[in-house]
């Protein structure tokens, strides 16, 4: 990402809340953003930076929203439509005396309009995206791998629903803000993971996700920074995106952590994630991203696999689910008793998960991977096998149906 | 992805009012997951008299008319939906009228992602 796209992402969600604030409705206040932020992609190369680049956004910005609301008013009164709006006379499209210097607490406003309980899990995540982002249509389709169309209409209905809601630019009520905050993180947390998780063929933007989630994480965090979750979220990102460069072979297959070159890890990052949640362990509420972010650190800090401190991994998971309850954790809980007591003891672990619905195709991943450290490689490449035809992501399948081929 | 399978019997077999019902099923579906972003694509496949079936042999391309013979039933069309889970592909899939006359599959798509493990 240029310079130029950092700042005009960095003023996107000031100059939408401005103008929200401001003018109210959001979804044509959006809109009118996004027609701002293109006008000064074409402009400022040319024209060079304004002194004042949120004042200007948010001038060009008013300028459009009016329009906007004038031509809207229009098509209702056209329509006959009963709901009231304001004439056009009443906005006064101001520039400056608008752009409230005191704004800092608008982007956490934004986030948790974005993250309205109304809307799906897959709109909240577009509207953040594009929102609070300030990336476009065609970026979070593509991100996505689907046609911008079908983004398009996503984020339109996502931002008819915040309109139907009723919800109006302001800080939900206090006894709402905690469920609101945990929404706002796990949204950047699906951000990220969907960045993460995909593959080699699209990594550009894949990369530019889990940049933009660390980079909204990081500006939550200046808003909350005594919250431990959003410190232990970000350092969770971090520790786990340190191991990118070394997570994948030049052919684009998986390499399992146990196997990764550790030399090749952020250690940047690592040093930072660390630090991040050990200040929040020491000084905060305790809480799952945290707890994640421990275990995380307890594998970056091993110098190497062999060296892993599993004994701790297993206490952290213990406490861990105490804390949540998914079945994910349960199965890492697993293998890590298998690594740290012996794989016989790691199958007990397992037994009683195989009634619960929520596994999938990795109960039987670990089930395998526990049998081969047993010795039993019949029933291992068996299990190998039935995970491989049961996952639907295909470095996943190559990886389960290499490791079955390596026991034949 | 939801495949729809069929076969002329079941085809021919239904009434026009059946038919029509079947168009006004498709559209109200289609409209409602357009709105929502949720459909990637979806189209209504030719009749099999049209297929033709590629084989190459030899490194040689063959093709003949038709589908395989001893097939019964033949893919009619398909919708490719984004959706949460299974669960959710499954109830789009039921409220196709397909389902009753015939069958529609529902089969989640590979995708290129895969958690480090």
């Amino acid at each position: 990402m240029t310079n130029f796209e950092l700042l005009l992402r960095e003023q996107a969600p000031q100059v939408l809340s401005a103008l929200v604030r401001h003018y109210g409705h959001f979804d044509l206040a959006e809109e009118a953003v996004q027609e701002a932020l293109l006008a000064a992609a074409q402009q400022w190369p040319e024209e060079g930076v304004p002194d004042n680049p949120r004042g200007w956004l948010i001038r060009v910005g008013s300028r459009r929203l009016t329009d906007l609301l004038r031509s809207e008013s229009a098509r209702r009164r056209r329509e006959e439509n009963a709901a009231q709006l304001a004439a056009p006379e009443e906005f006064v499209a101001s520039g400056p005396e608008i752009d409230d210097p005191g704004g800092r607490d608008d982007t956490l406003t934004l986030l948790f309009l974005c993250c309205h309980p109304a809307l799906s899990a897959a709109s909240q995540i577009a509207l953040t995206l594009r929102a609070v982002g300030g990336l476009s249509t065609a970026q979070i389709a593509a991100a996505f791998l689907v046609p911008e169309s079908t983004m398009a209409q996503r984020i339109s209905r996502a931002k008819r629903s915040i309109k139907q809601a009723g919800s109006t630019f302001e800080m939900p009520p206090e006894a709402e803000r905690d469920e609101r905050m945990g929404a706002v993180l796990h949204v950047l947390y699906l951000i990220f993971n969907e960045g993460y998780t995909a593959s080699s063929g699209t990594s550009l933007h894949s990369a530019e996700l889990t940049a933009e989630a660390i980079r909204l994480v990081r500006g939550v965090r200046k808003l909350r920074p005594d919250d431990g979750e959003v410190a232990g979220l970000l350092a969770l990102m971090l520790l786990t995106d340190a191991r990118r460069a070394a997570r994948t072979g030049t052919d684009g297959a998986l390499i399992p952590l146990a196997e990764q070159d550790r030399s090749k890890w952020d250690r940047a990052a690592v040093v930072e994630g660390e630090a991040l949640v050990s200040d929040a362990l020491s000084r905060t509420q305790l809480g799952p991203y945290q707890v994640q972010a421990a275990i995380a650190a307890v594998h970056d800090t091993a110098e190497r696999a062999d060296a892993t401190d599993w004994r701790q991994i297993v206490a952290l998971y213990d406490v861990l689910e105490q804390l949540v309850d998914n079945p994910m954790v349960k199965l890492n809980h697993a293998v890590a008793v298998g690594m740290a007591v012996g794989p016989q003891e790691g199958l007990a672990v397992l037994e009683p998960l195989a009634s619960d619905d929520r596994m999938n195709h990795r109960l039987e991943a670990v089930r395998a991977h526990l049998l081969e450290m047993s010795g039993d490689l019949a029933a291992a490449r068996e299990s190998y096998l039935l995970a491989a035809r049961r996952t639907t992501s295909v470095p996943e399948r190559h990886y389960l149906q290499s490791k079955a081929d390596r026991l034949a | 992805m939801l495949l729809i399978y069929s076969n002329a019997e079941s085809w021919e077999g239904l009434s026009a009012e059946q038919r029509e019902g079947l168009v006004q099923a498709h559209e109200s579906l289609a409209q409602e997951l357009t709105e929502q972003g949720l459909l990637v694509s979806a189209a209504g496949l030719a009749d099999p008299i049209t297929t033709r079936t590629v084989r190459v042999v030899d490194e040689t391309a063959t093709t003949t008319d038709g589908p395989y013979a001893e097939a019964k039933e033949h893919l009619a069309g398909f919708y490719l939906v984004e959706c949460d889970d299974i669960d959710q592909a499954i109830g789009y899939a039921a409220r196709l009228p397909d389902a009753e006359y015939m069958a529609v599959e529902v089969r989640p798509v590979m995708d290129m992602s895969g958690l480090e493990m």
